[in-house]
């Protein structure tokens, strides 16, 4: 079993990175662009014999305390097979 | 319009005075987006209230001084047709909320702060303070603090392009909840170019530029606002991001279009945003200004005019052109990619008039808005006083002085000044850890700054007035010590809770001592910030005085703190210094080996202090010395060996004659003593005699070795490699 | 003769490189920005440091797209002299003009300290004045400059004697210790460390001039 977590800027908070590359598509012509947000992927992969639930709780802990910065930032868990 | 509810202006922390004053301004009920004005413009950051009856008292004018506080950044000039321009100020919440990011645009408001004068930033340095990173409990906090701040104060600086060439790090469990990120900065310019963050001309356009609004950093109070919901609050950050990109990009253009002739002032939207900058501009003009919301360039849709005014997005600037030459502005930001938009014009009815979809949503008189802002002459008592002298145990010198220099904060911070980009502009003449100050050339005169920060909470501790003193008197120390001569200062005031007495009386005190001696030692405040309500768990922080002293000298090779050659006497210029029981209480000695703080700092004389300083800087200009370095935490010891600690390794043996305990003639702090190595002590000595200060030859410089006898009998005695590698590689095992 | 000095925006050693080229070595230099088709009468072209657009999305990688990259791949085709240095090198490997990628430091954190470099080739324009072996003394100042590249491209740098500089104790973990390289014609260069930042005695340092003086007598000699 395998987790990913994504984390990126909560949508109201300034993505410097975003924006700068979302400028230099337009800039290159890519008109269909209207905005770009970066964020960072996790793939974590789990232990054998763990429940999807434990799974689910533990990496929910995981990105809320360290992964991410509450903050300014929010995530999202996904657990794959 | 109707009275706010008791519990809306609290939360706006106004009391009922403050808000009755609003009334009799504004000649009514304030609105929503009124309050929300009066209350950023009336709080403590932006309106020193707590502090500015005391502020008074500071020295703030000079020869050299063309503007002193009250603008952006104080500015000094240094001849040869350039000024500087230089600032200290604090980012301390936001860097404990957020580490990166809060250290991060601490950065980023005080280079704008300098460049909004017209200044092209050359030099950036910090102070920072951190709880202990060994504590069993805080200390993974701690490091992880440490290792944000460091880690965003380098993202920004490395990236805009200003060298981050010196600064101090100290660790003491009070900043556990509560870290103190000081950044200085420093910016030349020429000295007809210096702009001003004043608005001018009815008609003329008021333009904003750089990135768009978003709902940034609003303060406290709106978030407490019945009207948002929870999830409203998640989303609503108060620390805000920053771009050092979009800041750099800013730099160029806004000293580009400076260039066109086409500007009458400009200020940074910093805290506060655009209620600041709208109305301090109008305030300093004597003038109004209106503008539309609607025009401001925003990030998210649906903001209140409440919002759009409290929002403390960075990388924003705000100026005044004159009206028929907007597309010479327009023109050079369109050259760098930034957005430009006119969303008001300068009135003459000295009025901030904020329209929203047309209508207007505050109209508030600037004046009394910037400069009747509330004055608190606070109760203040006794600064707390420390413990009595404990039993002092024996600690020989020979255990003690690697113990000393592999402690946090004596020893080496490389770790953290090799993240910053210390030489991009190539004018750092002596960085991190070369000399006692930092130096930079000015390309264009021939001549250098150099600049030094220092601030000891235990000292300030001990003793506010004294602590104050101490700081502008190592701040100065350090500057002759390269030969510089001071010539003015900045400052930031870290303090607790004001509303207590006894930390109102540190203040207050810390305040007397500066004005006392920045005034002696001729070196005026031309600006600063004071930071108050730092506290961690109901407890303030020590007083923290920090002090930015800047100096100047002719462009040479710097006089560096390794010794070059052998053979060479070593001097150690003002004496040995006086201590007791007492006076060594708030030392490094007693920090980390009797692990308390007790008695009273160091005293100093500041007569004597100012002779010590002006022979040093004679010796420097007549050649004499090779090597030079002041004596400070961890006392003659510790300077000896960090004077070892160059690439030859070069070393000394000295033999002191004094009455003191070897313990404390090795680690006492007096001030007022510069150790240098000369090939000439007679001139030197002749020097010292003309100054009327001691300046006994202790000892010679010798290969690999360091010995220190007391009338000759060994203290102690040390291979210099293996106090070198304790010194150099302590920090990295402390953060790990 | 004339240098171009870059200027992308975002590039912060610009300043420094035109200092250096002018004041320190005495030759002429214009800047040209980073939307110029064309680069007029230089005779050789610096990419100076600098976080070109941040350095958002990957070093370089924006940058690359500048009018005026289009020009230096030009001019490098009809054999010009052109230097990156730092976030230049950065742009000229995203751009294809010189193999390989930089990556992250692999201490992960940005570094700036004097490093020392021994010279591994002088048959090239930016080395021809300094001995063969020389050991040069300049700083860097990066926190990718990782250099990367697969095993077949290495071989053929050292097989083509194409590698300028190696690291004398590596200080970001680069692969065969490289600090800088040439392209297959020799006349397109890049290097982490920062040449323009040791051109002037009060620096520390002057080794980085000789780096200039190669280009100098190059152009001169042509």
């Amino acid at each position: 079993m395998k987790a990913r977590v994504f984390v990126s800027y909560k949508s109201t908070v300034l993505d410097p990175q975003g924006q700068t590359v979302c400028a230099a598509l337009r800039g290159l012509g890519h008109r269909t662009i209207s905005d770009v947000r970066q964020g960072k992927v996790f793939d974590i992969a789990i232990a054998d014999g763990v429940t999807r639930e434990e799974a689910h709780k533990e990496i929910e802990t995981i990105a809320h305390e360290i992964l991410a910065n509450p903050v300014i930032e929010e995530y999202r868990v996904e657990i794959v097979d | 319009m109707t009275a706010h509810a008791p519990e809306v202006i609290a939360q706006h922390q106004l009391t009922a005075d403050e808000y009755r004053k609003i009334v009799a301004i504004l000649g009514r009920e304030p609105s929503y987006t009124e309050l929300g004005i009066f209350s950023v413009m009336w709080s403590e950051h932006c309106s020193y209230k707590s502090s500015r009856l005391h502020l008074k008292k500071l020295p703030t004018r000079g020869r050299l001084v063309v503007q002193g506080p009250g603008e952006n950044a104080g500015i000094i000039d240094i001849g040869g047709g350039y000024v500087i321009a230089f600032k200290i100020e604090s980012h301390n919440h936001p860097s404990f909320i957020e580490p990166f990011q809060g250290a991060a645009t601490g950065v980023g408001g005080i280079l704008r702060d300098i460049f909004t004068m017209g200044a092209r930033p050359i030099a950036v340095l910090d102070s920072l303070r951190f709880g202990r990173l060994d504590d069993p409990k805080t200390g993974a906090r701690n490091r992880r603090i440490l290792g944000g701040v460091v880690a965003g104060i380098a993202h920004y600086g490395n990236c805009f392009g200003v060298p981050t060439v010196g600064g101090e790090c100290i660790f003491e469990p009070c900043y556990d909840g509560n870290p103190l990120v000081n950044v200085f900065a420093l910016g030349i310019c020429k000295k007809e170019e210096v702009f001003y963050a004043k608005a001018a001309g009815e008609g003329n356009p008021v333009i904003y530029v750089g990135a768009r609004t978003g709902r940034d950093g609003i303060h406290g109070a709106s978030m407490a606002s019945a009207e948002f919901t929870d999830e409203a609050k998640q989303k609503r950050p108060n620390v805000q991001v920053g771009d050092p990109f979009m800041e750099k990009l800013l730099l160029e253009a806004c000293l580009e279009a400076m260039r066109t002739g086409a500007i009458v002032g400009i200020q940074d939207m910093g805290a506060a945003g655009l209620t600041c900058s709208t109305c301090e501009m109008g305030s300093r003009g004597e003038v109004g200004i209106e503008i539309e919301l609607d025009r401001v360039p925003q990030r998210e849709t649906g903001m209140t005019p409440y919002e759009i005014m409290l929002s403390e997005s960075q990388e924003r600037m705000l100026l005044v052109a004159e009206k028929g030459r907007e597309e010479e502005v327009y023109r050079v930001f369109r050259k760098w990619g930034l957005e430009a938009a006119e969303i008001g014009v300068v009135t003459e009815d000295g009025k901030l008039r904020v329209r929203h979809h047309g209508v207007v949503v505050a109209e508030i008189p600037n004046r009394e808005l910037a400069d009747e802002a509330p004055l608190y002459d606070r109760p203040h008592t006794h600064p707390p006083r420390a413990g009595l002298i404990p039993d002092l145990p024996v600690s020989k010198v020979q255990r003690t002085l690697p113990t000393l220099l592999s402690s946090l904060d004596i020893c080496s911070k490389r770790w953290i000044w090799e993240q910053y980009d210390y030489q991009v502009r190539t004018n750092t003449v002596a960085g991190p850890e070369r000399t006692d100050a930092a130096i930079v050339r000015i390309k264009e005169t021939g001549t250098s700054i150099a600049i030094s920060l220092d601030g000891n909470g235990r000292y300030s501790f001990l003793s506010p007035r004294e602590g104050a003193k101490l700081a502008v008197a190592e701040c100065c120390r350090n500057l002759s010590t390269v030969g510089a001569r001071p010539v003015a200062a900045t400052n930031c005031l870290n303090f607790g809770n004001p509303e207590r007495p006894e930390i109102m009386a540190q203040l207050v005190e810390a305040i007397e001592g500066m004005a006392e001696a920045c005034a002696f030692f001729d070196t005026p405040i031309t600006g600063g910030n004071v930071s108050l309500y730092n506290e961690t768990l109901g407890e303030g922080i020590y007083p923290t005085p920090v002090l930015g002293i800047v100096g100047t000298l002719k462009t040479a090779e710097p006089v560096t703190i390794p010794f070059k050659n052998t053979g060479r006497a070593v001097i150690l210029l003002g004496g040995i210094g006086e201590c007791d029981d007492t006076r060594f209480g708030g030392t490094q000695y007693a920090k980390e080996i009797v692990k308390q703080l007790w008695g009273l700092p160091p005293a100093l004389d500041l007569e004597r202090e100012k002779r010590v300083q002006f022979a040093m800087r004679k010796i420097i200009a007549e050649g004499l010395a090779e090597s030079a370095h002041d004596l400070s935490d961890g006392g003659l010891a510790v300077a000896l060996a960090e004077c070892s600690f160059g690439p030859n390794e070069i070393g000394a043996l000295i033999d002191v004659d004094s009455d003191l305990r070897p313990e404390m003639l090795a680690f006492h702090e007096a001030p007022s003593r510069i150790l240098i190595s000369t090939e000439f002590p007679k001139k030197v000595a002749a020097i010292a005699e003309k100054y009327e200060i001691e300046a006994p030859v202790v000892g010679v410089t010798i290969e690999k070795g360091i010995e220190i006898r007391q009338r000759t009998i060994t203290l102690g005695a040390w291979e210099i490699g293996a106090l070198k590698t304790a010194y150099a590689q302590a920090f990295e095992s402390h953060v790990r | 003769m004339k240098f171009g000095v870059i200027v992308f925006p975002g590039s912060n050693c610009d300043h420094d490189a035109f200092y250096a080229v002018t004041t320190n070595l005495g030759q002429k230099a214009e800047y040209i920005w980073h939307d110029s088709p064309s680069l007029g009468d230089v005779d050789a072209v610096i990419l100076p440091g600098g976080f070109a657009y941040g350095d958002y999305l990957r070093c370089g990688a924006i940058a690359r797209f500048s009018p005026v990259m289009g020009a230096v791949g030009k001019f490098a085709a009809a054999g010009g002299l052109v230097m990156g240095f730092c976030n230049g090198f950065q742009i000229l490997v995203e751009a294809g003009l010189l193999p390989g990628a930089l990556i992250r430091n692999r201490g992960l954190k940005f570094v700036c300290r004097e490093v020392r470099l021994r010279t591994e080739t002088v048959h090239s324009p930016f080395t021809n004045a300094a001995q063969e072996g020389q050991i040069l003394r300049l700083p860097i100042a990066h926190g990718e400059g990782c250099y990367f590249a697969d095993g077949r491209t290495l071989d053929e740098l050292d097989a083509e004697d194409r590698v300028l500089f190696r690291y004398m104790g590596n200080p970001n973990g680069s692969l065969g210790d490289i600090a800088g390289i040439l392209n297959r014609e020799r006349n397109v260069m890049g290097m982490m460390p920062h040449p323009e930042r040791a051109s002037d005695p009060l620096m520390g340092s002057t080794d980085g001039l000789t780096i200039f003086q190669s280009v100098l007598h190059a152009v001169v000699r042509a």
